[in-house]
């Protein structure tokens, strides 16, 4: 049988908001009260090649939860799932091109049989002037199984460090700083994925 | 005569998806990423993703001649948008979300920076969404859009066109694009459009189809989306539990 002739990408354009940002659209906090884990802020900019706020970008964030199990059908370990706990969020950029979450850090996922992944979330941008949203990974910058990450040793080492949000402790509540150069220098590291 | 700078990063299938840099949209020349990307081995956290579970929590509103809510109906001519979302097997995606948005049928969007001189329409959001059904089949009643100038280049125009984003199974099935319309002088002009390599341009033209039309109501448009995507198997199930 033939494959289906895949759709291209287009860019979300500068007019996106009031549809993929309603109210009840944006998840911007991902926990209730109940959920478990280690309460985490995520924090950052999206900055275009002049080092310049990207104002209009979208950002959807994708992670595992406090036990490293994804909620969806394909994962089928037999980890808990937490009711309160969906993994996705999705904000907008403001004028200073920040963007901010507030979830739990996910726990560790598998690579494939043998070995583990360390503890990351996956990011995506979208925004006027990318004509096919990028795709990154937010790691940690405390968490020691990075030095075994599968994913991170395929990254250049010079370039590691564009995926590892930075821990600040801001009023006693734990921060990671996560900016998203879009072009030139310290151009974050984007997965054909 | 300007010449049109075309880059080499390309994020899924070559052929048919658009460089990150295509400098006739002047837009991407600095938002667009330098540096090859990354190419790695798929894990569950691309083969997973939020679709399955969204879906589950959204209302469904795909009548945008009446969804502003105001008790009146959006000015312009009615048209029912329906097709099918596939992935690369042509099976179809059910329940999952559709979410849409669109020029006025003067070229105008309900948003503080779209400030040309086209009129609002009171009722008319320009945005709704809905969940495909069991056979993968989305359907929206709106307006055709209207046609809207931006800064791009001196008389710049943007054909009509509908903005669709689909969350899709899992995350590498996430897709935000456009559905033209057919017969539109200004797909020739437009390097949004034109950034999607010839041939597979025409994959976001909608099909005038009189079979959608309905008598004495709405002209019909159908246009199907595929979705990339694995043909991805369980992880770690319990043999014990089925
Ligand atoms: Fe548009």
């Amino acid at each position: 049988m033939g494959k289906a002739p895949v759709t291209p990408t287009q860019t979300v354009g500068p007019f996106f908001h009031p549809c993929l940002l309603r109210p009840d659209a944006v998840i911007t906090t991902l926990i209730k009260p109940e959920t478990e884990g280690t309460r985490i802020r995520i924090e950052g900019r999206v900055l275009d090649g002049d080092g310049l706020p990207v104002d209009d970008a979208m950002v959807e964030i994708w992670q595992a939860n406090h036990y490293g199990r994804y909620r969806h059908p394909l994962d089928q370990r037999p980890l808990p799932l937490d009711p309160t706990f969906i993994g996705f969020g999705r904000t907008g950029t403001d004028e200073e091109g920040r963007y901010w979450f507030e979830t739990i850090k996910p726990g560790v996922v598998p690579f494939d049989d043998q070995q583990d992944q360390a503890p990351h979330i996956l990011v995506m941008v979208f925004a006027r002037g990318l004509l096919n949203h990028v795709v990154t990974r937010i790691y940690f910058e405390d968490e020691p199984a990075n030095a075994s990450d599968p994913i991170l040793q395929r990254v250049p080492e010079e370039r590691r460090g564009t995926l590892i949000a930075r821990r600040e402790e801001v009023d006693g509540s734990v921060v990671y700083r996560f900016d998203i150069r879009l072009q030139g220098e310290g151009e974050t590291v984007f997965f054909d994925v | 005569m300007d010449t049109t700078t075309i880059g080499e990063i390309i994020r899924g299938d070559r052929e048919v998806f658009p460089p990150y840099l295509y400098s006739a949209y002047r837009a991407t020349i600095k938002r667009s990423p330098h540096l090859p990307l990354l190419e790695v081995p798929l894990t569950l956290t691309e083969l997973t993703g939020p679709g399955p579970a969204i879906s589950e929590i959204t209302p469904e509103d795909a009548d945008l001649t009446r969804n502003a809510g105001t008790g009146g109906e959006a000015i312009g001519q009615r048209i029912i948008v329906t097709g099918r979302v596939l992935d690369e097997n042509g099976d179809p995606v059910p329940n999952t979300l559709v979410e849409v948005w669109q020029a006025n049928a003067a070229g105008r969007y309900l948003h503080k920076r779209d400030t040309w001189p086209g009129p609002l329409d009171p009722n008319f959001l320009g945005i709704g969404r809905c969940l495909t059904n069991e056979e993968g089949v989305y359907r929206f009643l709106t307006i055709h859009p209207g046609a809207y100038p931006w800064k791009n280049d001196p008389n710049a125009w943007r054909p009509s066109h509908i903005h669709f984003s689909i969350l899709g199974p899992s995350s590498r099935t996430r897709l935000i694009t456009q559905m033209y319309f057919p017969g539109d002088p200004l797909h020739a002009l437009d390097p949004i459009m034109n950034a999607v390599p010839e041939p597979y341009r025409s994959r976001m033209i909608a099909t005038y189809d009189h079979s959608v039309t309905e008598p004495e109501w709405a002209l019909g448009y159908r246009w199907d989306i595929v979705l990339r995507g694995p043909n991805a198997t369980p992880f770690g199930e319990r043999k014990e539990n089925e």
